[in-house]
């Protein structure tokens, strides 16, 4: 059970609102994420939802029961947080068993939760040390464990792997899908990393300035931005957007073309440029191309012979390209 | 990396000030000691000669010596106590988000910069005064017999003056332990359905453990000489009752004139605050790590 629906929630510091009056649906079981670049409210909303910040007005249903005024322990929500927010002076086990102790749960089954989330994350051999003596991918397992023992209706992540380095968090990005494919349970995750959330999701919130820009599935999202926002911060690189004579040649006031349905070739084409930079990744060549209609990124295989100064010619397919109007909606 | 030249030329440049400050430590610990095993008495002629250990049985077999050493420990334990617990719920108010933060910040730590003798008289006329103090009055309006505070209850008078001139210096240092807990943790205990007051034993006190063993462990210290307090109060009176192991001291060397046996007493007192000090780290001094 977790299903999770606001209505009309919105959220004021003083004069300036953070979040404007905003719906959303949380289905039960589902990978939510929300994203959007720092300072989009996103953590905001999430706080709003485990009840750590007041609505200024508007609701919040947890499984159909109106749970806007109700304390944050008391929504069966479990929590991880940006910076672990381990109790640093007791063990892990300690650690994990502390909703559990608070809740009064008897000693025996408290014991017996530990043991289950210690063994689900791998913990076991670390129970009596202190969050101290702990790897960050480690800490943020014991954070988990912590969120899990209380068999929660729904687990609330605050961009959890913002602290890890690249190889870990690849790592623990992987465990928690796992974790979600197991326990089934609903999780909100919040992150500004289009890449956590094309790969995690089974639906994307994306945020700008506390307003939903759009709500579907990360390949929904892919391939039907509604807007010129959420079509340039998803997708890395990032969306080539072009305006002008050759967006009106197209019905449009821009024309957007991701960077891997652009087609590089030495002799002909339809735009011509210069690289100035070209980055091989070895799977993959990103290239920087100066064109007259601006500065271009094109995404081409690892074996592609260009190099900084080369003249090329780039040419979109044209099923692919998207085009918006003058507020920067999608044109069908 | 320091070479070896390096860091002998470093112990040449600080030894100067190493071997300044041993002295301004041995040479007058070197003096007590020698005076404590010496008869010298100012009021006495025969002023010469070696006393052997007569000085210290004199000073630790004085019928004062056992009530001092009390009142002492009663002294400490009290302001300690009193300056911990109501440091830590000062600083928990005064953490709080309030209009005037600042200004009620400076009030709070401003008894700290009032000399010793000068707060002591304040609470001695202005509160403590049977006829023309403040409590006085208010037990007039009370209805009750003024009470006379520095002579009824002398010890105690005492402990609630020295804790109001140490207060702030608890306060300010547990305001700081204070303000640095990470918000995130009581967020989470909040999450995990800890109460305020579960949160408060659960994630605050632990976080402030360190603090509150700096403070103990520095007050201790300074309160085992308190001395000004007691002078311009009750003068270790009335009898005895007030006589700490400090101003037991005082009044053998300059009351009785007696240099050797206060001089014993000194470093009685020595001996006696290394062994709390002792105690002090081997009990709390593991918070420190």
């Amino acid at each position: 059970m977790g299903k999770i629906s606001l209505q009309k929630v919105e959220k004021r510091f003083g004069d300036v609102s953070v979040i404007p009056p905003l719906d959303l649906e949380v289905e039960d079981g589902e990978f939510v994420v929300f994203v959007g670049p720092s300072g989009c409210g996103k953590s905001t909303l999430l706080r709003l939802i485990a009840g750590l910040e007041d609505t200024t007005s508007g609701k919040i249903f947890i499984d159909g029961a109106d749970a806007t005024q109700l304390a944050p322990a008391k929504r069966g929500l479990a929590m991880v947080f940006q910076s672990y927010a381990l109790y640093p002076h007791m063990t892990v086990r300690k650690n994990i068993a502390f909703p559990l102790k608070m809740a009064g749960v008897p000693q025996a089954e408290i014991e017996e939760k530990v043991d289950y989330a210690a063994r689900v994350l791998n913990l076991s051999n670390y129970l009596d040390r202190r969050p101290g003596q702990l790897s960050g991918g480690q800490r943020q397992r014991v954070a988990i464990g912590r969120a899990i023992v209380r068999s929660p209706s729904a687990f609330l992540f605050d961009e959890p792997l913002s602290n890890l380095d690249a190889a870990l968090r690849v790592n623990m990005r992987l465990e928690i899908t796992e974790l979600h494919q197991n326990l089934k349970t609903t999780m909100i995750y919040v992150t500004h990393d289009q890449v956590e959330a094309m790969t995690m999701a089974d639906k994307i919130v994306v945020l700008q300035a506390g307003v939903v820009e759009q709500v579907g599935s990360p390949l929904e999202l892919y391939h039907r931005p509604r807007n010129i926002f959420v079509a340039g911060f998803i997708g890395s690189p990032k969306m080539n957007f072009i305006e002008g004579a050759e967006a009106a040649k197209q019905d449009a006031k821009t024309i957007g073309i991701r960077p891997e349905h652009v087609t590089i070739s030495k002799d002909s084409g339809a735009w011509k440029g210069t690289v100035t930079v070209s980055e091989h990744l070895g799977s993959d060549t990103f290239l920087h191309v100066e064109t007259d209609l601006g500065l271009m990124t094109v995404r081409s295989g690892g074996d592609v012979d260009v190099h900084h100064g080369d003249t090329v010619w780039l040419t979109p397919e044209a099923d692919k390209l998207h085009r918006f109007d003058d507020k920067g909606l999608r044109i069908a | 990396m320091a070479t070896q030249a390096s860091r002998s030329a470093a112990r040449l440049m600080i030894s100067p000030s190493v071997i300044l400050l041993f002295l301004w430590m041995a040479v007058p610990l070197g003096m007590v000691i020698y005076y404590s095993f010496r008869r010298y008495r100012l009021l006495n002629p025969d002023r010469a000669g070696w006393a052997g250990w007569s000085n210290y049985s004199n000073f630790v077999f004085s019928p004062d010596f056992g009530g001092a050493l009390v009142n002492t420990l009663i002294l400490v334990l009290g302001v300690l106590l009193l300056t911990v617990i109501l440091g830590i719920l000062i600083a928990l108010l005064i953490d709080q988000p309030i209009w005037g933060q600042g200004p009620v910040r400076i009030l709070v730590i401003s008894p700290f910069f009032i000399m010793p003798p000068v707060s002591a008289l304040v609470w001695k006329n202005m509160f403590f005064n049977p006829s023309n103090g403040l409590f006085g009055e208010l037990f007039k309006y009370l209805g009750m017999p003024p009470y006379d505070f520095l002579g009824q209850a002398p010890l105690a008078s005492i402990v609630t003056i020295v804790a109001w001139e140490w207060l702030p210096f608890a306060t300010l240092i547990l305001l700081t332990a204070l303000q640095s807990l990470d918000g995130e943790q009581l967020e989470a205990a909040e999450m995990d359905g800890a109460p305020p007051l579960k949160r408060f034993f659960y994630i605050v006190l632990p976080h402030m453990s360190r603090a509150i063993t700096v403070v103990v462990l520095i007050q201790t210290i300074f309160l085992l000489g308190i001395f000004g307090e007691i002078l311009v109060t009750t003068s270790g009176g009335p009898g005895t009752a007030s006589t700490t192991l400090p101003f037991l001291i005082f009044k053998k060397a300059l009351l009785d004139f007696d240099v050797g046996t206060a001089a014993a007493g000194g470093i009685v007192a020595v001996i006696l605050a290394n062994i709390v000090a002792i105690f002090l780290m081997k009990a709390i001094g593991k918070n420190l790590d």
